[in-house]
């Protein structure tokens, strides 16, 4: 239990770190530049304090519940040696983690509004939630398939910059293919995707991996694994928007 | 959407990864979980704390992000009528100091700039590669903005970045690539990419003339961007110097 309130307090000191900036920007902003009182200050304060709770749990459980398991899981599967399974988890780690990537949640969202006020998708309840999950689950996929392809490259030591440089310009050549109204929330879904869940949990399984693999340098070959997770879910939307 | 339909919904939000990582341990990998009831009481705390948090931003951040685009963006206070784009001054300078505060308090950033120190053999150092990155990302949050009040095309903006870095990565020396491609995941929190993104939305939709549809995206793109290019160029810097 003690755990449990030590993590607590520390997480709740990182949340304060990732707001308080924040707060600070926009009130010299509210208070020295605009000069104007914040309209429905009481919500947005309970929404606040809400946004510090929820990340403080959120953040503490993965900690507690998730992510020991989840590395320990990694290790296991390097240690097993079956290519076949290692591919499997590496694609169901990426999928299953993108998918409870809070950033993500708000951002499909607002999209999927967006979209139906542009009138690219009709204007219901149905459509908009349905557009957003779908979505999500483009990006999900794609970042599924990044981690299975990140995996790959450790292990037979492809060199990173070769598969970024080949998928920039895949990038470019399909955005002139797409409509215009994909290409900024498909720029924007690479940023989007790697935070508080996936971000750990990935790093983990390629930080294990290239230090059990002979001759590969856990520091150089470890990394990278965020890198294409960005990097393919901008093509798969952008093909997303291509088939809508 | 109420709070009990919300905590409903996030538990599908949730269900795929908890799926994932029990039907692995219990079936593939055929061992018992270590501190089960650690485990299940973390799980717990992920729903909770996953709902809380949506609903904080739904309600918070996004409203924040959009009120302030639309007031910094009005003509009441700028006290002009015709607008250029750079009568918009304190929409950059409200983007910017956003962008290096929000970055310079990120804790995976600093977790990056340790392991670049490590992996330079301590010729990169941390505190001025956190700066470098959150200069970076206010520049590029500000070039976004900018992007958004003239609405030029996005593309032309990252497609030319991507080069810049196709053309540093190049250069740069060889044990820093993997690291500086990801730091543009890294430094895009879970809080700021909501409020970047509700900014962008809101200058879209008050500025005449723009789309949010077309228009509102973007700028999260630019914050990925941009520290790419810091840390690259930094790393490149310092080889420079040292030789």
């Amino acid at each position: 239990m003690n755990y449990v309130l030590r993590r607590l307090a520390s997480n709740l000191l990182d949340s304060c770190k990732d707001l308080l900036p924040i707060v600070l920007v926009v009130a010299f902003f509210q208070i020295i530049v605009l000069d104007q009182p914040i309209p429905e200050l009481g919500n947005i304060l309970l929404g606040g304090l809400s946004v510090l709770i929820g990340l403080t749990f959120f953040v503490s459980g993965l900690r507690l519940g998730l992510f020991p398991i989840g590395e320990n899981l990694a290790h296991s599967f390097v240690k097993k040696g079956s290519l076949f399974w290692l591919f499997l988890f590496a694609f169901a780690l990426g999928f299953g983690t993108t998918i409870a990537e809070p950033a993500l949640i708000a951002v499909a969202n607002e999209a999927a509004i967006v979209a139906s006020t542009g009138g690219i998708i009709e204007n219901t309840e149905l459509t908009i939630n349905k557009y957003a999950v779908d979505l999500r689950l483009t990006v999900a996929l794609a970042v599924g398939i990044s981690v299975m392809l990140g995996v790959a490259r450790i292990i037979y030591g492809w060199p990173l910059h070769w598969l970024i440089i080949l998928g920039y310009f895949l990038v470019m050549i399909i955005t002139f293919i797409s409509p215009d109204w994909i290409i900024g929330i498909a720029y924007d879904s690479g940023g989007v995707t790697t935070s508080t869940v996936t971000v750990p949990l990935v790093t983990a399984l390629g930080v294990g991996l290239a230090s059990s693999i002979r001759g590969r340098n856990p520091l150089t070959d470890g990394f990278g694994m965020i890198a294409i997770c960005s990097l393919l879910p901008i093509i798969a939307v952008l093909i997303f928007g291509i088939i809508l | 959407m109420s709070i009990l339909e919300s905590f409903i919904s996030m538990f599908w939000d949730i269900a795929p990864i908890i799926g994932v990582i029990l039907i692995f341990q219990l079936f593939i990998i055929k061992e018992k979980i270590p501190n089960m009831s650690q485990t299940l009481f973390g799980i717990f705390m992920v729903w909770i704390g996953l709902t809380l948090f949506i609903v904080g931003l739904e309600k918070a951040l996004f409203p924040i992000g959009k009120m302030m685009a639309t007031q910094l963006t009005s003509s009441d206070f700028l006290g002009i009528t015709e607008l250029n784009w750079n009568d918009y001054f304190w929409v950059y300078l409200f983007a910017a100091s956003m962008g290096f505060s929000a970055t310079i308090a990120e804790p995976s950033l600093l977790a990056v700039a340790i392991k670049a120190n490590e992996v330079s053999g301590g010729s990169i150092r941390v505190w001025p590669l956190r700066i470098t990155i959150a200069l970076g990302v206010a520049i590029g949050i500000a070039l976004g903005s900018y992007r958004i009040v003239v609405g030029l095309p996005l593309h032309y903006f990252i497609i030319t970045g991507y080069g810049i870095v196709i053309i540093q990565t190049y250069f740069a020396p060889k044990q820093i690539i993997a690291l500086a491609y990801d730091s543009g995941g890294v430094t895009t929190s879970s809080v700021t990419v909501p409020l970047i993104a509700a900014l962008g939305l809101g200058l879209a939709s008050t500025i005449e003339g723009r789309n949010p549809l077309i228009d509102g995206f973007g700028l999260i793109a630019f914050a990925s961007l941009f520290p790419i290019m810091g840390v690259l160029a930094y790393a490149q810097l310092k080889h420079l110097i040292n030789k």
